[in-house]
């Protein structure tokens, strides 16, 4: 999961990253307090999990009152990619000398947390990456040991920096590496860090993304998801035990296993229709989450027929069979249904859904999309 | 022949007295796995299934002689669980549990590095050599025995495609899934060596999917330092990049780990890959005829 820069930036702090003193304003008027208080000029900054909010003018410096809540009205009024902004960070602008580039990851090759720095800061890693990766400096550490001042110091040395502002760098980086493993983060990165006319090192932008599987020892962060994707049909699957990605297609699909519910889709486009999800019902399925699929996958007004392509292994097609046989019911649901079901317990269930209307039986994968595809409508 | 399980390996399944561990420990005994012991903190004494439980692997191994571990215990205990069975001597580790920590895997994983000791997982079905073994949570019937190694991201995926081979006759020597998370213990590489030097594997199959670069990885060692020939079928050509599509290791970020990448660096390698998982056993069949790669 991500969460918001002011969010992370709170994290930094705890850890003793210096960061802008700032606060965040979830109304015009509360921005301009907040900038009063801070003093002038100050940055508005719209808070979105999404990245190129500069470009989309979602990051303004204003130098008084009436220019500052001008600036807040029009950016919480602002769609950034889609996502309203609803909260805007009032930040004190710093006087920037030169901006450097601090991010920690996962080296997924090599298994190992990676520290990366360049002093090429201020511009997409990735981009960086692409274009001049000469400029970026690595260092793995130890994720038993965390990584240690001496480490930290030799890559920030490495930055081409004044010994002082070096040796800043160097305790910040070994604070970032801390809030990495601490945070269970997939993510923690500053871009950038500021270096000050008058030779402070102050971390101005931050992410954190945060490992879903670590959120059952993070509470915190669990909470900050829970209300920023309140209502979503992420969040109705999440509920529901489910993993749910929407996409733009018509044919709704619910499959158990990620792998088998990806290849699904990627059938279905294969043979010339558009799937409208991803949805995984996971292992040991229950009838309720059957049900819970269905709801979710109905409340998008695009799906035009529901595939569902279910491999038993721990998974009982007979509690599939049941479960959609009760949504239907429950539901009301009249999309055209095409149904795979293989494995275990596979002739209850063929009996079950036997007695249903509306329903389609399949005997393959091939012959399951293709058939939904149809129903829906017919390639798109 | 087969790799890493067969006829002779003794189980104790960690977490044995839970929903899960009871009911798979029950399935591969029907299999014919020997499964010796089971392990839960605090339930020594008990039996599940006749299976005598212990308070902790090393109990368990000194009394029945275990040398395989299967996992099922919950995520936040799942890394102890590991140490566990690598402190009381086991050889073999088999993680099926959903949803552990990457921080935890990282640090397991630098743990285990260079010691004599394989973890296969976290969040997978586990191994199966057909006819002899299974340590996991598989259908053991859609199995039959074969010349074909099979190694995979994903679990109801490998099911399918194992379903597809036995159907068309095509026998397994040894299918592994290796999980789906970020960082797994044993990955694509070191199957396909154990594939390459066991004289009963005559192909292997490899099923990967979206994020990382394990599968381009694979790819190279096969142009590299195989003989024998390999049939690969990637699946996430429609996931949106940025958002984990199930397995934790499934996303693609900064736009690497497409499947796009995945098929060329296999083609490239002169790997034959399947569009959809139909072509598989075909595709398999020309390679065991010499007509293939």
């Amino acid at each position: 999961m991500k969460v918001h820069e002011h969010q992370a930036k709170e994290v930094f702090a705890s850890f003793g990253i210096p960061v802008p003193r700032e606060r965040v304003a979830v109304s015009a008027g509360e921005a301009v307090d907040i900038a009063d208080d801070l003093g002038y000029p100050v940055v508005l900054k719209a808070q979105v999990l999404v990245g190129g909010r500069g470009k989309a003018g979602g990051v303004k410096v204003v130098k008084d009152p009436d220019s500052a809540r001008e600036a807040a009205s029009a950016i919480l009024g602002m769609e950034i990619k889609g996502l309203p902004v609803r909260k805007i960070l009032v930040s004190e602008a710093v006087d920037i000398a030169q901006e450097i580039y601090a991010g920690v990851i996962l080296d997924r090759e090599k298994k190992l947390p990676v520290v990366m720095v360049s002093a090429a800061g201020g511009v997409e890693i990735e981009e960086l990456a692409a274009k001049s990766p000469e400029l970026i400096f690595k260092a793995h550490f130890d994720p038993m040991m965390g990584m240690l001042p001496y480490e930290a110091r030799k890559v920030a040395f490495r930055l081409g920096l004044e010994p002082k502002t070096a040796l800043a760098v160097g305790r910040i980086l070994e604070q970032l590496c801390r809030v990495f493993m601490e945070a269970d983060a997939s993510l923690a990165e500053i871009n950038p860090l500021v270096v000050t006319g008058d030779g402070r090192v102050i971390a101005v932008d931050a992410k954190l993304n945060v490992d879903d599987n670590a959120l059952f020892r993070r509470k915190d962060f669990a909470k900050i998801r829970d209300e920023e994707e309140r209502g979503t049909a992420e969040a109705m699957a999440r509920d529901a035990g489910l993993s749910y990605v929407k996409l733009d297609g018509n044919v709704g699909c619910v499959v158990n296993g990620a792998g088998l519910a990806m290849a699904t889709m990627d059938l279905v486009k294969h043979f010339g229709g558009e799937p409208a999800n991803f949805l995984d019902i996971g292992g040991s399925s229950s009838p309720d989450k059957v049900i819970a699929a269905m709801q979710i996958i109905t409340q998008d007004p695009n799906v035009r027929a529901i595939l569902f392509n279910i491999f038993g292994g721990i998974t009982r097609c007979d509690d599939v069979a049941q479960g959609i046989a009760a949504a239907l019911k429950e539901t009301g649901v009249s999309l055209p249904i095409v149904v795979r079901l293989t494995g275990t317990n596979e002739e209850a269930a063929r009996e079950i859904l036997a007695k249903v209307q509306g329903v389609t039986p399949a005997e393959s994968m091939d012959g399951a999309v293709k058939q939904a595809i149809k129903l829906a409508g017919g390639s798109s | 022949m087969s790799v890493l399980v067969d006829e002779k390996i003794k189980v104790v399944v960690q977490g044995i007295t839970g929903r899960d561990g009871s009911f798979h420990a029950k399935g591969m005994k029907e299999y014919g796995t020997k499964v010796v012991a089971g392990v839960t903190p605090g339930k020594g004494g008990m039996e599940v299934d006749g299976i005598p439980v212990f308070n902790s692997v090393a109990e368990a191994v000194e009394a029945t002689g275990a040398d395989v571990s299967n996992i099922y215990v919950p995520a936040p205990f799942a890394a102890d669980a590991i140490y566990e069975a690598y402190d009381a001597g086991v050889k073999l580790i088999v993680c099926i549990t959903e949803g552990v920590p990457a921080a935890d895997m990282t640090r397991v994983y630098d743990f285990l590095k260079g010691k004599d000791c394989r973890l296969i997982g976290p969040n997978c079905p586990g191994i199966i050599s057909p006819g002899k073994a299974k340590v996991g949570i598989m259908p053991g019937a859609i199995h039959m025995p074969g010349p074909v190694g099979l190694v995979s991201r994903s679990g109801t995926l490998t099911y399918e495609v194992v379903a597809q081979l036995t159907g068309a006759s095509i026998g397994q020597s040894t299918c592994v899934g290796m999980g789906g998370d970020p960082v797994v213990g044993t990955g694509f590489i070191d199957m396909l060596k154990l594939f390459e030097g066991d004289p009963e594997t005559k192909a292997a199959v490899l099923i990967g999917e979206i994020g990382g670069n394990d599968e381009e990885l694979a790819a190279k060692f096969i142009a590299d330092e195989m003989s024998k020939p390999v049939v690969a079928f990637v699946t996430g050509h429609m996931a949106p990049p940025g958002k984990r599509m199930g397995h934790a290791g499934a996303i693609i970020a900064g736009g690497s780990g497409t499947a796009a990448e995945k098929v060329a660096a296999f083609e490239a390698a002169g790997v034959p890959v399947a569009k959809i998982p139909s072509e598989i056993p075909a595709l398999v069949r020309a390679a065991l005829n010499g007509t293939g790669k």
